[in-house]
């Protein structure tokens, strides 16, 4: 196992919001929870791993299939964003606290900033640019825009796949259920009555 | 055509949001760009003895370690760091020097490669520190809090109490009535959903291409050219799209100084990224402490107002907005006077988040209204009633409008108000207590000079050109709106261009202000666009607008017509065509209406109804009603979607959150977005928004603006209900389950 790039100083132990399976491999990389003020004069890290482990990895990402090379460390996110310029899936915490990084992998909702490339080989990914099809917008997309249902437009490529999930999922049958599980992706400038009603506008068309 | 203005028009901007082609600043990807990583300080007071960047510097794809020790030259006069909107004081200076005055403050960049290359080097640098006690609590620091200092100029005295006018001390004290008491609000951050980002392209010839998350394209070029002694021509800064800021990116932060420093000291593309715990080293509305004492006559009307505020700001700068006036302009009161003190700790500056001053001030001020009716046995409403201001009293003015009244009308008919039990805890829902809470929100009503440059083509399209930003408010849809009215051309031949330092001037989006500005000044250049069209159809021969005068046509449908018979047109194609012109431009600055004989005011009445598990103590807010009077209303979809987003902002406030500070490390605790509380999908239910007719003339488009007003109030109906439901007042924020223990 490398170094973990995780920055010593800030590893607070978050109280993730939307537990998923990829919550357990975020908490095994996590360092010590007292990894603190003087951690960095007082235990000084190997730099045994010092250059990048690369690996081969191939992923389906709306439907085109990619074979990379990738630093064992890169995750979903960074992939997507950084290798394949594929920026409509947002980092707005890459601690799996925001949901913003929602993707589909293989049908479910994952937060893809938790998530190693490495981990998904041979995986289906769906991102929020794979939505449309044939320049029709997703009956979800649509009812965001009828809806209002963002201001700043940034967490909303992750509210919209994690209510395709959601709807997949079929296990929301109330508004409080949609409130409830839609509540690991956060909105701050507050759109979440108006996210509400674009989803339940989805759910009765679907 | 029906007119835009005034419509819920769905956003523009709609279908590249939804998508994913909406592009935010660490979006452009460039080849050949490198990643900086950055470290931040461990302490919160002292000085950098060594930063050692060799361990990171042997890692295989690390480029370079840059510090206050190893950079390229800076600016080292603190006017080159006063920013557009900068405080008085000393600028922070990102990596200057071994001075560290924050925890998490910046003092070492890693360059590598790749982001996961930087990252891992970022953890390999190691700083020693000379460490000194850090002073952070601000109930410690408050008798050493020094008053703000007399403004020197009008816009210095935005931010300073207003005078004091009557015998403010002597009616409290004779007063039939009296209610004095403390209120807390602590510190919070403004926790965009996007990270602080800055993406720097470096172009051959050295010159730059900056995209920043910012609330001011042309602020962050200015600064970035006096710091780094760079020419304008050679610094294009941008910002198509922003991640939400509230404020927090009025000034510029030390992403753009870390990127720019290292695009230059390597001579290529850079991006840096903040990380979520490094957001909590930007500003924050600063915590603060308030003292409202109110004295009322036998009548129930108010006879004295006291407000003292003590806010908290950085060793280096005073920020600091003004709290305490609002109570004095809200209501009518002979008697009254306020005072401002700054607790200057080793954090960050405090900075302007969504409403600042009023949020806070008006929490204070709402509640103590709430305790006095209690003590006078008054329905809280009516109390404001009988206290209702018809004129400025700060500044001895009317209001330009003030549909107040209309709001609390409107606002309690919509949430039932008459059906109150005024009794502490005579409302139940199951095991559930129930409380009703109401307050009042005002804010102001500014414009801003800013210029617009419209260019129209003989094919009926136009492009509408300002350096402004959209930070998610909708600016770039009431635009297309205005322009499409003012032209008399469909919505989708609109094209709006903004959020680039090369357009024509804008001030930083920010105070509400950007709507109104930019509105009546794409008004004013849309007037010289119709004034050029009208000189070419007058040259048509047997024009029909041939004896028309330029205040007697209007664009509308695609034609120039006279107004009083619209019979009498000439289509913009034909008048351009056979003008021989194909395309006019107009570049127009409009300056705000002097008009300070009137006030200029935003106002709202709130309405909450929480409901309390009375064994458990969770409060939950079930209804909001928020009623709004802010002159005319561009988008009624985008404005409400702004008010229902501060109501949720007010809701945070009131129950959520907290910015937490381990005093004897001067470091936040939980510098994240999952212990950093702020409201989620389930804390939200229902909301209603009303917006009440207030037609007003201090501006040709009659428009207020909206992006603070709706926070306003909030917190304090919602504290207010949480004492009707429980009978405990709590008197800090936030209104955690804790406090509501016996």
């Amino acid at each position: 196992m490398i170094n973990t790039p995780v920055d010593t100083k800030d590893t607070e132990f978050p109280i993730s919001r939307q537990p998923t399976h990829s919550e357990l491999v975020a908490r095994g990389v996590t360092l010590p929870i007292a990894a603190g003020l003087s951690s960095r004069a007082a235990a000084p890290p190997s730099i045994g791993s010092a250059s990048p482990e690369v690996v081969s990895v191939s992923l389906t990402v709306n439907g085109t299939l990619h074979a990379l090379m990738l630093d064992t460390r890169t995750t979903i996110l960074d992939l997507l964003r950084e290798h394949l310029d594929l920026t409509g899936t947002k980092k707005g915490c890459d601690q799996g606290q925001c949901g913003a990084c929602t993707v589909l992998i293989d049908g479910r909702r994952v937060n893809s900033c938790l998530t190693f490339a490495v981990m998904y080989d041979g995986a289906q990914i769906t991102t929020i640019e794979g939505l449309a099809t044939k320049g029709t917008l997703h009956p979800l997309q649509q009812a965001f825009i009828d809806h209002d249902a963002f201001q700043c437009g940034y967490c909303t490529p992750g509210q919209i796949c994690s209510a395709v999930g959601l709807i997949s999922e079929g296990r929301a049958k109330t508004a409080d259920d949609i409130r409830e599980l839609m509540s690991g992706n956060l909105c701050r400038c507050g759109a979440y009555g108006n996210i509400l009603a674009a989803i339940a506008q989805a759910m009765r068309r679907a | 055509m029906a007119p835009y203005i005034g419509t819920a028009t769905s956003r523009v901007d709609g279908v590249a949001k939804v998508t994913g082609a909406a592009k935010y600043a660490a979006e452009f990807n460039t080849p050949g760009l490198v990643y900086g990583s950055i470290v931040t300080s461990t302490i919160a007071k002292g000085w950098i003895k060594r930063v050692d960047g060799s361990a990171a510097m042997r890692v295989k794809g690390v480029i370079d370690v840059l510090s206050h020790e190893h950079r390229p030259p800076m600016a080292d006069d603190d006017k080159a760091y006063a920013d557009e909107v900068a405080p008085l004081g000393s600028p922070f200076r990102p990596l200057y020097d071994n001075r560290v005055m924050f925890s998490r403050q910046p003092i070492a960049l890693v360059v590598a490669e790749t982001s996961e290359i930087a990252r891992f080097g970022e953890s390999l640098v190691r700083v020693e520190y000379e460490v000194e006690a850090p002073v952070t609590d601000l109930n410690r620091e408050r008798d050493a809090a020094v008053p703000v200092k007399p403004p020197t100029n009008p816009f210095e005295a935005l931010f300073t109490p207003p005078k004091p006018r009557g015998a403010p001390e002597r009616a409290l004290a004779a007063a039939a009535m009296r209610h004095e008491a403390e209120y807390c609000t602590p510190i919070e951050h403004h926790n965009p959903m996007e990270l602080y980002a800055a993406t720097v392209i470096y172009h051959a010839d050295g010159k730059l291409t900056l995209y920043d998350k910012t609330q001011g394209v042309q602020n962050i070029q200015r600064y970035v050219c006096s710091v780094f002694g760079m020419k304008p021509e050679d610094v294009r800064v941008m910002s198509p799209f922003v991640g939400g800021a509230f404020g927090n990116g009025l000034r510029p932060n030390f992403e753009i100084v870390l990127a720019v420093l290292a695009a230059r000291a390597l001579r290529r593309s850079v991006r840096v990224v903040l990380t979520r715990p490094q957001m909590y080293a930007l500003g924050y509305r600063p915590a603060m402490i308030q003292r409202i004492g109110l004295g009322a006559t036998t009548d129930g009307t108010l006879d004295a107002i006291t407000h003292d505020a003590i806010t908290v700001t950085s060793e280096y700068e005073d920020y600091y907005r003004q709290e305490t006036g609002w109570s004095g302009l809200l209501y009518t009161c002979a008697n009254a006077k306020y005072a401002h003190k700054l607790a200057k700790l080793d954090l960050p500056t405090a900075c302007d988040m969504r409403c600042p001053s009023a949020a806070t001030g008006v929490y204070a001020l709402e509640c103590a209204m709430d305790e006095l009716a209690v003590a006078l046995k008054a329905d809280p409403l009516e109390l404001r009633l009988r206290c209702y201001s018809e004129r400025d009293q700060n500044n001895n003015r009317p209001f330009g409008s003030k549909a107040l009244r209309e709001c609390y009308r409107q606002g309690a008919q919509a949430f039932g108000w008459d059906k109150r039990n005024p009794e502490p805890r005579s409302m139940r829902d199951g095991a559930d207590l129930v409380g009703w809470g109401m307050a009042t929100g005002v804010w102001d009503a500014f414009q801003a000079p800013i210029t617009v440059r419209i260019a129209l083509s003989a094919n009926g399209h136009a492009e509408v050109a300002c350096a402004t930003s959209d930070i998610g408010t909708g600016t770039r849809t009431i635009m297309a709106q205005v322009a499409a009215d003012m032209l008399g051309l469909p919505l989708d031949h609109i094209s709006i261009n903004l959020g680039d330092s090369n357009l024509p001037q804008s001030p930083v989006e920010g105070g509400s202000w950007i709507a109104v500005s930019v509105s009546n000044g794409i008004a004013t250049t849309a007037a010289s666009i119709r004034d050029e069209l009208l000189r070419l159809a007058k040259q048509i021969p047997n024009s029909p607008l041939a004896a028309t005068a330029p205040g007697e046509v209007a664009l509308i449908d695609g034609k120039l017509a006279d107004k009083g018979d619209v019979s009498r047109a000439i289509s913009i194609s034909d008048a351009m065509r056979q003008g021989g012109v194909e395309r006019i431009e107009q570049e127009k600055t409009t300056n705000p209406s002097a008009d300070a004989a009137r006030a200029h005011n935003t106002h709202s009445a709130v309405f909450a109804e929480v409901k309390v598990d009375e064994q458990l103590g969770v409060i939950r807010v079930t209804r909001v009603v928020s009623a709004v009077a802010a002159g005319r209303i561009l988008n009624t979809k985008t404005a409400g979607s702004q008010v229902l987003g501060s109501v949720v902002w007010g809701i945070g406030m009131a129950l959520h959150e907290e910015t937490l500070i381990d005093h004897r490390f001067g470091r936040v605790m939980n510098a994240n977005i999952a212990e950093y509380h702020m409201p989620v999908n389930a804390d939200v239910h229902d909301i209603k928004v009303i917006f009440v007719d207030e037609p007003d003339d201090s501006n040709p488009l009659g428009i207020k603006g909206v992006g603070e007003i709706g926070i306003v109030g909030v917190a304090a109906a919602i504290a207010n209900a949480v004492y009707h439901a429980t009978g405990k007042r709590v008197r800090d924020l936030p209104i955690t389950l804790d406090k509501l223990s016996p």
